[in-house]
């Protein structure tokens, strides 16, 4: 990092406009402009409510079962034979993942404003699920927009989701995934304002999305960093998380990002591969443009149009990445890595092997590239992998893939 | 009224409104099902009685459109249109016609690839008269309305049901050409709008500024067309149109021969029903 272009802080975006640099913004209809500034207002007047952060802290203790354990792997570093290898239990959170810390901050939001209606986008159904589960708790109507491809690749969540009460609608449009799921969603929520509330499942998004989920999910990096305190006595050296949106790793990382000591490290969907062109890596192979509300690092072709992403995990086949990450990479402070389906698949088995946990097929993503770098560390060396979450709504499509191999 | 130069868009607005009549706004989007048969039923367009033409810039993701708009811009796409064009095909419009205005809509990534500068030249130059641009609301104005509108292309804003009293001169502060009224909270081609309750949000639109305002989103018929341009100065149609595209289509989405006058024989009939409500010349 080029210490005379570093800004003071790397904490304090995005600015009022919603701009982290020259990511984020606002970039959406007229019809949705009026909902996005009182979802702005209402947010800003929910953190300053003592009693809106109470009902937080005992959601995320009694409901969602916080703190999520920061466990030392020790089968996994031994393996390894470098860094000592801590995994943030995000996969034990009820759900099954670390979507429901974000959903449980936009419903109580939501009824705060009133809003009686809740929409939602899911790639993996994580978020579908996490959504539906809360709908369910407060007695609110969902309806989760699910790409068909992914319907049909995450049968159990979209049966969870269904046994929790949501309409899940198969969207049939462009490569029927995760961003095929937004497109529906805004074109529900345009045509639904008066009472609808967008449950956004990633630090993307039009301002106040972004900033807003990762607040929600900062929860992550802020237990960390106590948890860690308490078994080391100090800080971790690294931190390592998947990204498709990037809402784990936003959560994980933004509490550290002022620490310089500690190295940050993001990994992307590489598909089959990079050159291929079929990934999900729109830092590594994107580049700026304007989606889905925001400025951020995107896939498309020269005509500025948004190419189908490709990845193995439904939960990171998305052209895009939250715009906050954008500006991480480009100030240099967050270093963008990647990961193929076939490294995924791996790390998949192994952790499952060695530790006994099972991960989604999205944290298997940075355990891919915690395999490389973990043995090249020294053994005081003190990493933290957000284990995201957990690996049963990939049993099926993983058993499929595997099932002549093993 | 303003100093700035009297526009295609001004002189089309006011003769209308001399005629004591609304301006039928046709859209279609560029590239369907082809250039070439995009590019002629374009050029045919003026003759059937469209007084403004709204061209669709095809994006792979069109978060404001419904599903005939949606696959009209993924035909488009398929057959290789792209910004560049879009922009050839206005130019080879202007050949043949250089007094009926053109307005590009469509969303503001290809633009921001194709470089705002760049762009906002080649458009003037190849003589587009305005822009739509949907996901660019006043709070990003200096994007590409700003410097759009010192080019010397309109800017023009879609002003919704949602659109308060309160924001509406945010909205309206840098327009130009004329105001596009969203008549529904929704996506285009979807719900019918009520010509009653779409009137008195004109005449509250008509408080605020000068400009023309155009009511769009959902009129489908002559009827409805007739229904609106009672109370407004401009009517749009655009799913309509392309239905009316699509279903002229062979089993591969390509042009036919009925293509071009299945298109113009629902411009004629929409401009009938638009020229015979009478409007008072208030303007």
């Amino acid at each position: 990092m080029n210490a005379v272009n570093a800004p003071n802080s790397f904490r304090t975006g995005p600015d009022e406009s919603g701009h982290f640099g020259i990511f984020g913004g606002r970039f959406v209809a007229e019809t949705l402009m009026p909902l996005i500034l009182d979802l702005e207002a209402a947010y800003k007047a929910a953190k300053a409510d003592p009693a809106y952060r109470e009902e937080m802290d005992a959601g995320l203790k009694h409901y969602v079962g916080r703190p999520s354990p920061l466990y030392f792997a020790e089968r996994l570093t031994e393996h390894f034979g470098g860094a000592k290898i801590y995994l943030k239990r995000e996969e034990l959170n009820h759900t099954g993942s670390h979507k429901v810390n974000n959903v449980l901050g936009q419903i109580l939001l939501a009824r705060r404003m009133g809003k009686q209606r809740i929409i939602a986008e899911t790639g993996a159904g994580q978020h579908g699920v996490a959504t539906a589960t809360l709908c369910a708790r407060y007695g609110l109507k969902c309806v989760v927009y699910m790409g068909a491809v992914d319907v049909a690749r995450q049968a159990p969540n979209v049966f969870r989701m269904k046994m929790l009460g949501a309409e899940v609608v198969p969207v049939q449009a462009g490569a029927k995934t995760l961003k095929d799921a937004m497109n529906e969603a805004l074109r529900d929520w345009v045509t639904n304002v008066h009472d609808t509330f967008y449950c956004i499942g990633t630090v993307a998004g039009p301002h106040p999305y972004p900033a807003m989920v990762r607040d929600f999910q900062s929860i992550i990096g802020t237990e960390t960093r106590a948890q860690m305190q308490e078994a080391e006595g100090r800080l971790p050296d690294s931190l390592i998380a998947c990204i498709g949106g990037g809402s784990n790793a936003m959560g994980l990382f933004h509490p550290f990002l002022d620490d310089p000591s500690v190295a940050i490290y993001g990994v992307e969907a590489a598909g089959h591969g990079i050159p291929t062109g079929q990934h999900a890596a729109s830092i590594t192979g994107g580049r700026p443009g304007v989606l889905h509300g925001n400025r951020t690092y995107l896939l498309m072709d020269d005509d500025g149009q948004i190419i189908e992403a490709h990845s193995i995990s439904a939960g990171l086949d998305y052209p895009g990445i939250g715009p906050e990450h954008s500006w991480l990479h480009d100030v240099g402070r967050v270093q963008y890595l990647s990961a193929t389906d076939e490294e995924a698949l791996e790390a998949f088995q192994l952790l499952s092997k060695l530790e006994g946990i099972i991960p989604a097929l999205e944290p298997a993503h940075a355990l891919a590239r915690v395999a490389e770098l973990a043995p090249k560390l020294p053994k005081d060396h003190l990493m933290v992998v957000s284990l995201s979450g957990r690996g049963d709504k990939d049993i099926p499509q993983v058993a499929e893939i595997l099932g002549s191999r093993l | 009224m303003s100093t700035r130069p009297v526009t295609r868009l001004d002189a089309r607005f006011a003769a209308c409104a001399r005629e004591g009549r609304a301006a039928l706004v046709t859209f279609v989007t560029a590239g369907d099902p082809g250039y070439d048969a995009s590019l002629a039923i374009l050029k045919a367009l003026p003759g059937a009685g469209a007084d403004v033409i709204e061209l669709g810039v095809p994006f792979t993701d069109p978060m404001a459109d419904g599903p005939a708009i949606q696959a009209a811009g993924l035909r488009a796409l398929k057959a290789g249109q792209t910004l560049a064009k879009t922009l050839a095909m206005v130019r080879a419009f202007r050949e043949g016609d250089t007094t009926t205005p053109i307005v590009l809509m469509g969303y503001y990534n290809p633009v921001y690839i194709y470089g705002v500068d760049r762009f906002l030249a080649d458009a003037k130059a190849a003589g587009v008269d305005g822009l739509i641009v949907v996901d660019l609301p006043p709070e990003e104005d200096r994007e590409l309305c700003l410097p759009a509108l010192d080019a010397g292309l309109a800017f023009i804003r879609l002003a919704t049901p949602t659109t308060d009293d309160k924001r509406l001169p945010a909205v309206l502060a840098n327009t130009a050409g004329f105001v596009y009224y969203v008549s529904i909270t929704g996506i285009t081609g979807s719900a019918t709008p009520d010509p009653s309750v779409v009137g008195a949000a004109v005449a509250r639109i008509k408080q605020h500024t000068d400009l023309p305002v155009a009511v769009g989103f959902g009129v489908k018929t002559p009827e409805h067309a007739a229904a609106i341009a009672g109370g407004a100065d401009g009517v749009v149609v655009g799913s309509a149109l392309v239905d009316a595209i699509r279903a002229s289509l062979d089993a591969e989405d390509r042009a036919t021969p009925a293509t071009v006058p299945a298109v113009t024989a629902l411009v004629s009939a929409l401009a009938q029903a638009v020229r015979g409500v009478r409007r008072a010349a208030a303007e």
